[in-house]
């Protein structure tokens, strides 16, 4: 094992300058970090950030082009097979057999891992029961709804009790009561002392669920810290969302010419949001909308979240790498 | 870790998942026999031509029953993503890819014993010298099952595992002195003969079933190993390269 980043844990994996370019695109540049055990590490990012190609180096399905990985105090830059055991993997998408059963998808996996064939099946049935999918453990894949292949994915990724997880995307594309189970199981195994390293584009998840976060930014990482510290930042700001009747076009930059204390952006929708320091004050903003041939429908004050320093670091509005994932259909692909 | 679990989950699954699905079965079956039966008629001959037949019926079953199948199911496999799977399982690579082709030698080798057992209920086998047959057979089938292993690496697409299948086998079927003796084809074409692994099988299978081999058994033996460990060896590069970014 590493040395601990903060005293309190050993390190299990730690990322030193890791590079990898695809023809002239640099995917990932200079990419640092360690993640101490029983951690759940969260790596946020845009689309093409960079976050799958980070992952799929330390998992051993992309070969780094330079910098270092330890994992489990292992060097496996160059061969990830010996540390293949202490991972699960849960990719971005289903890669499980469509033509086995669930319960013949989980033994299966459990085989790979070396697991007898007493303990795979008790475990298989132990994790379909787990994930609310005993009922269907018989059925074939390919009759799975999206939130089920997702759920027996993870438990999949988790057949032989991994001490370090890696989650790409989980919660993508799947409907909210799957999307809330999956988020309990994941701060359940963090809870039991699984180090957690979660790749995702859902700002909120990442600030619910994990210590630590990465902001990577065209394959490089802007700024690591925990949520407590990030979140600091942004504790005494003052935001307003305004709700318009059209696109505000421009009206961000005539906001902050009048008003060059305040910071104004787009956010979902036909919405802008204005930042202060201080309170900000409605009724001279509402007027410059309507000078501006504009109508608000709505105004309410947003309580600063992990959202804002997420903006405010990388300068990409959330709601836009948000729906850019998902007009895109599947999370990975970085 | 037991290395042996994974290797047979591996085998077991692709057995039951691919090879002892009833279409499998009955092409394995159907096709060596119409082939037969097509050779059977064309030669005019009685059950006395059926050793003259038999080399190249046990050849066609073999190269058809293991190139197609695991170029399509390692393809399928990629393209559905559940190959990665094994990719990040702790196994070595080359372990990986031998559990990977077992299913299909074992199904090229069974494809073969069916033309045989047939055979020998209408015809008289016992020139045969079992021992070259049988080392023959296993070697046809290794070393056609990383030929298909060697185009799943190198195409994208189910359809162009099927189509560079069909790009390999039907000249060499008819280039590797099965059906025409290598000495009848025009000089310039030889050489890709002798280039062609299925060359040494089908003379090892002339020889072993009518003792009218033309080459050393050595050297048959010998370049039938080559080309299994280049197409492996090929492969295996291929995987490395391609697969694993």
């Amino acid at each position: 094992m590493g040395l601990p980043a903060d005293g309190s844990a050993p390190i299990v994996i730690a990322v030193r300058d890791l590079a990898k370019r695809f023809g002239e695109v640099r995917a990932v540049d200079g990419v640092t970090f360690s993640v101490a055990r029983g951690e759940l590490f969260g790596f946020l990012g845009p689309n093409g950030a960079g976050k799958t190609t980070t992952m799929n180096m330390l998992i051993g399905l992309a070969r780094p082009g330079s910098g270092s990985i330890e994992i489990g105090g292992i060097d496996c830059t160059r061969d990830p097979k010996p540390v293949q055991h202490l991972m699960g993997i849960v990719p971005d998408e289903s890669n499980l057999y469509p033509e086995l059963t669930g319960f013949g998808n989980l033994c299966f996996c459990g085989a790979l891992y070396g697991m007898g064939r007493r303990d795979r099946e008790a475990r298989a049935r132990e994790l379909l029961a787990l994930f609310g999918l005993a009922e269907a453990g018989e059925r074939k894949l390919g009759g799975y709804s999206k939130g089920m292949k997702r759920r027996l994915t993870i438990a999949a990724g988790i057949i032989h009790a991994p001490p370090i997880l890696f989650l790409d995307e989980p919660t993508t594309g799947i409907d909210v009561a799957s999307a809330r189970q999956i988020r309990q199981l994941i701060a359940d195994l963090s809870a039991q002392g699984t180090t957690v390293f979660l790749t995702t584009h859902y700002i909120e998840e990442a600030e619910r669920l994990c210590r630590r976060i990465a902001f990577i930014v065209r394959g490089r990482i802007v700024r690591i810290d925990t949520v407590a510290n990030l979140l600091d930042r942004v504790r005494d700001r003052y935001i307003m969302e305004f709700a318009l009747s059209a696109p505000g076009a421009g009206l961000c930059e005539a906001v902050t010419a009048r008003f060059p204390h305040l910071r104004c952006y787009a956010a979902a929708g036909n919405r802008i949001r204005v930042e202060s320091a201080e309170p900000v004050r409605v009724g001279p903003v509402l007027r410059l909308v309507e000078e501006s041939g504009g109508e608000v429908l709505e105004a309410r004050r947003i309580t600063p979240s992990l959202e804002e320093v997420f903006v405010e670091i990388t300068g990409i509005e959330s709601e836009a790498m948000r729906h850019e994932k998902e007009r895109n259909g599947r999370g990975g692909g970085e | 870790m037991r290395s042996g679990i994974p290797l047979w989950a591996i085998l077991a699954k692709d057995l039951r998942a691919y090879y002892l699905k009833p279409p499998n079965i009955s092409w394995g079956l159907l096709f060596p026999l119409l082939w037969a039966g097509m050779f059977f008629i064309r030669s005019g001959s009685g059950m006395e031509s059926i050793p003259e037949l038999l080399p190249g019926v046990i050849a066609v079953s073999i190269l058809f029953g293991t190139t197609s199948l695991l170029s399509v199911t390692v393809t399928f496999e990629k393209k559905g993503r559940s190959f990665e799977r094994l990719l990040l399982a702790p196994i070595r690579l080359e372990l990986l890819m031998l559990a990977k082709t077992a299913g299909a030698i074992l199904f090229g080798i069974a494809n073969a014993l069916l033309p045989m057992a047939i055979a020998a209920f209408v015809a008289d086998l016992s020139g045969i010298r079992w021992g070259i047959l049988a080392a023959a057979i296993v070697l046809i089938a290794v070393a056609s099952t990383f030929l298909g292993l060697f185009i799943a690496v190198s195409v994208s697409e189910v359809f162009e595992a099927q189509t560079f299948s069909n790009f390999f086998r039907f000249p060499m079927l008819f280039l590797c002195g099965l059906f025409f003796p290598i000495s009848v084809l025009p000089l310039w074409l030889r050489p890709v003969s002798y280039a062609l692994p299925l060359t040494y099988g089908a003379d090892l299978l002339h020889e072993a079933v009518q003792g009218t081999g033309v080459l050393p058994l050595p050297l048959d033996f010998g370049v039938l190993l080559v080309f299994c460990a280049l197409l492996f060896g090929i492969s295996l590069l291929g995987v490395r390269r391609r697969w694993i970014t």
